[in-house]
């Protein structure tokens, strides 16, 4: 018999009942509760006078709409001045407080966006099943978890039920080998990755990340690679647990200890793919390859290396695809062989849970240490994951890098990455961005978004234009 | 959950691939905490002119006449047609319930993302996979006929055409079963309440770490 991949296992250990029809019941151990898609779901539990089923599974964090400025983040959930964003935090709070749920509140120093949160924190365990009402739960995957996003519905019967009924994916192997060049990151590769499936190749698909480049990651670069799992079509994506894994998890606050630890890192250990598992689909890049990336159109995938051009309608044959390019250039306002370097944005945003943790700070901070934002860029916005990444970037001096460097360094929160609150692009404005989704409006009604890594949104803000980081790194070596 | 046996509905075309959830329902009307209501602001901003906020009453906002649900022709359309990829993006069941509310009861489209196709059984609607090519079909019968209506069959797994050509469509017997009968998962869950109890006892047992107070210090 063939050995089980890494999701095989993981799927077999929570396994509550296969059913004849192909649908099986799946148990959650752990479920992240924000206050965008969970109101609804208290309200069918009231309605229905039902009663969460294990309260210790549970974790809320208010992040979606809560303000950056330091100055509106003061007065909490009643300073919020946006009123319906305001009643959504407040209702998160209520629901909490009426179900008896634990929630970080919103200026609690472990705030910040629930998919830095719950690793942060040891909520997030190797082995675990974690859901969340957010399609960027497979964040998670990057412990070793079975991690995944779902709708208001299944937050409901989660909470209602502890479980979830489920089809078993098929397995995705991507494989990414040999070494990153320097100035490389994780959000390269992912953007690499998605260029190379498309935004559906995932679909019907959980995907594992391995080969020696991902071995190497940090579990930050492990976090962001799993966060756009979903922008490649795959609701989950994960990494096998290696020690990389355990020297993150020991001593988090939720982390265990003692006996409790040992046995866990025992279990733990297992949480790989067998050599002899069986994937439905490899996909193999060569890590060596994979240059710094730049989305130009509307989609992840319409991505191209920062020494691109971007397409020529008139030279792709298929219609629908040079209609989806013609589309995505008169939104983006950018013309067919433009090179990716003359694009220029007029905000950068540094943040949101693709890109948010200290590593990320790091390297942007590193990349505009000693010099100004260009006159031509209107804001330049750093928001920090949480409380904690926030608390240790000032530590380490980064605030005043980026502040000297004219740069907004704000309160934690998804932020621009959605718009949700008060940080959002003016229609037509471009916008260098560390988030995950370049869709038409995603970051405000008419603006243009392009993904980058942390380190190329600080040198295009630098620049005033994309620029190959690389190029800012020699100079500063 | 409203049942869906089977539909005789009106088809309204929605024709690019990679419909994302932000096009479906931008985020601004996110921050309802009710669950109905979406409607009006469904593809809000392709749909009007300006940029729409949560509260306003969107019946006096500018509408945007190439948009195919403003043209007179597809008024009452309780089917949408669409390309591959449809409800790529985020796990917002705010787009199946926008859809919903507006008057969609059914999809077709080529493929689906998974979060959004688990979403629509949540809500009575049924998305149907059919080939491009079989889409690609239905878009031009769709174009070339004025009041262009399918027949959607959920029980026999079948979209009937006026010219009486039928397209199979794949769906999964227990999201079926469910459909045709407009059953409550939890209800349906719960009734094997015994069986969760007695795995999550055992679970307990061999991973004693995952279970605990919330409250940090407390382990």
């Amino acid at each position: 018999m063939a050995g089980k991949t890494l999701y095989d296992k993981l799927w077999h250990n929570h396994l509550v009942e296969q059913r004849d029809d192909g649908s099986a019941l799946i148990y959650i151990d752990r479920h992240l509760i924000h206050e965008v898609t969970s109101p609804q779901a208290f309200e069918g539990l009231r309605l229905a006078g039902r009663k969460p089923w294990r309260l210790d599974a549970n974790l809320a964090v208010p992040d979606h709409n809560v303000p950056t400025s330091t100055e509106e983040r003061a007065g909490g959930v009643a300073g919020i001045l946006d009123l319906v964003s305001r009643l959504q935090v407040q209702t998160l709070d209520d629901n909490c407080l009426a179900f008896d749920i634990t929630e970080i509140p919103i200026n609690d120093i472990r705030q910040g966006i629930v998919h830095v949160v719950g690793p942060e924190q040891g909520a997030t365990l190797p082995g675990m099943t974690v859901v969340c009402g957010d399609s960027h739960t497979s964040t998670h995957g990057a412990l070793g978890a079975l991690a995944h996003g779902i709708g208001t519905s299944e937050v409901e019967h989660v909470l209602a039920t502890q479980c979830l009924i489920q089809q078993k994916m098929k397995n995705l192997l991507v494989k990414i080998d040999g070494q990153l060049g320097p100035g490389i990151t994780a959000k390269d590769v992912a953007l690499a990755v998605i260029g190379e499936i498309g935004t559906a190749g995932g679909t019907g698909y959980a995907i594992e990340f391995g080969g020696e480049v991902v071995r190497r990651m940090s579990m930050e670069g492990r976090m962001t690679m799993c966060n756009m799992s979903i922008e490649a079509g795959a609701r989950m994506g994960m990494v096998a647990v290696d020690d990389c894994t355990l020297d993150y998890v020991r001593g988090r606050p939720y982390a265990p200890t003692g006996a409790n630890w040992d046995a866990a890192v025992a279990a733990w250990r297992d949480l790989h793919s067998d050599a002899d598992a069986v994937f439905d689909r490899v996909v193999s890049l060569d890590g060596a390859a994979i240059k710094p990336q730049v989305t130009w159109g509307t989609s992840p995938e319409m991505v191209l290396p920062i020494d691109g051009v971007l397409p020529d309608p008139a030279a792709i044959g298929n219609p629908a695809a040079r209609e989806a390019v013609e589309r995505a250039l008169t939104y983006m306002g950018l013309r067919p062989g433009m090179a990716i370097t003359d694009i220029r944005p007029d905000r950068v945003f540094i943040g949101s849970c693709t890109n948010s943790r200290i590593e990320d700070l790091r390297a942007a901070a590193e990349v505009v240490r000693g010099r100004r934002v260009a006159a031509s860029v209107k804001q330049a916005l750093v928001v920090p994951g949480s409380g904690l990444v926030k608390a240790q970037a000032e530590a380490e001096g980064l605030d005043a890098i980026f502040i000297a460097a004219g740069m907004e360094w704000r309160e934690p929160g998804c932020s621009m990455c959605l718009a949700m609150n008060a940080d959002k692009l003016g229609a037509g404005e471009h916008c260098a961005s560390t988030s995950n989704r370049n869709f038409e409006g995603r970051q405000g009604f008419g603006g243009r978004t392009h993904l980058v890594s942390p380190a190329m949104a600080a040198a295009a803000a630098i620049a005033g234009h994309f620029i190959d980081v690389r190029s800012l790194q020699e100079t500063t070596a | 959950m409203k049942n869906f046996t089977v539909l005789d509905g009106l088809v309204a075309p929605m024709d690019r691939a990679n419909v994302d959830t932000d096009m479906i329902i931008p985020k601004q009307f996110l921050k309802s905490i009710k669950r109905s209501g979406f409607g009006p602001n469904l593809f809000d901003e392709m749909r009007y002119m300006d940029e729409g906020q949560p509260g306003e009453d969107s019946s006096k906002r500018p509408l945007n006449p190439d948009f195919p649900l403003n043209q007179a022709r597809y008024q009452g359309a309780s089917i949408l047609l669409s390309r591959s990829n449809f409800g790529c993006g985020s796990s917002r069941e705010h787009a199946p319930w926008a859809l919903e509310d507006y008057g969609f009861r059914c999809i077709i489209a080529p493929s689906f993302a998974d979060i959004f196709y688990n979403n629509c059984f949540k809500n009575g609607v049924l998305p149907v996979v059919l080939d491009a090519e079989s889409v690609e079909i239905l878009f031009q019968q769709l174009y070339a006929t004025e009041g262009y209506h399918l027949v959607v069959d959920l029980e026999q797994q079948q979209v009937c055409c006026p010219d009486g050509e039928v397209f199979h469509f794949e769906v999964d017997s227990f999201r079926k079963h469910c459909l045709l009968n407009g059953l409550d998962d939890i209800g349906v869950t719960l009734e094997s309440a015994e069986t969760i109890r007695r795995f999550e006892a055992g679970w307990r047992r061999q991973s004693p770490w995952l279970f605990g107070s919330m409250t940090v210090g407390e382990r």
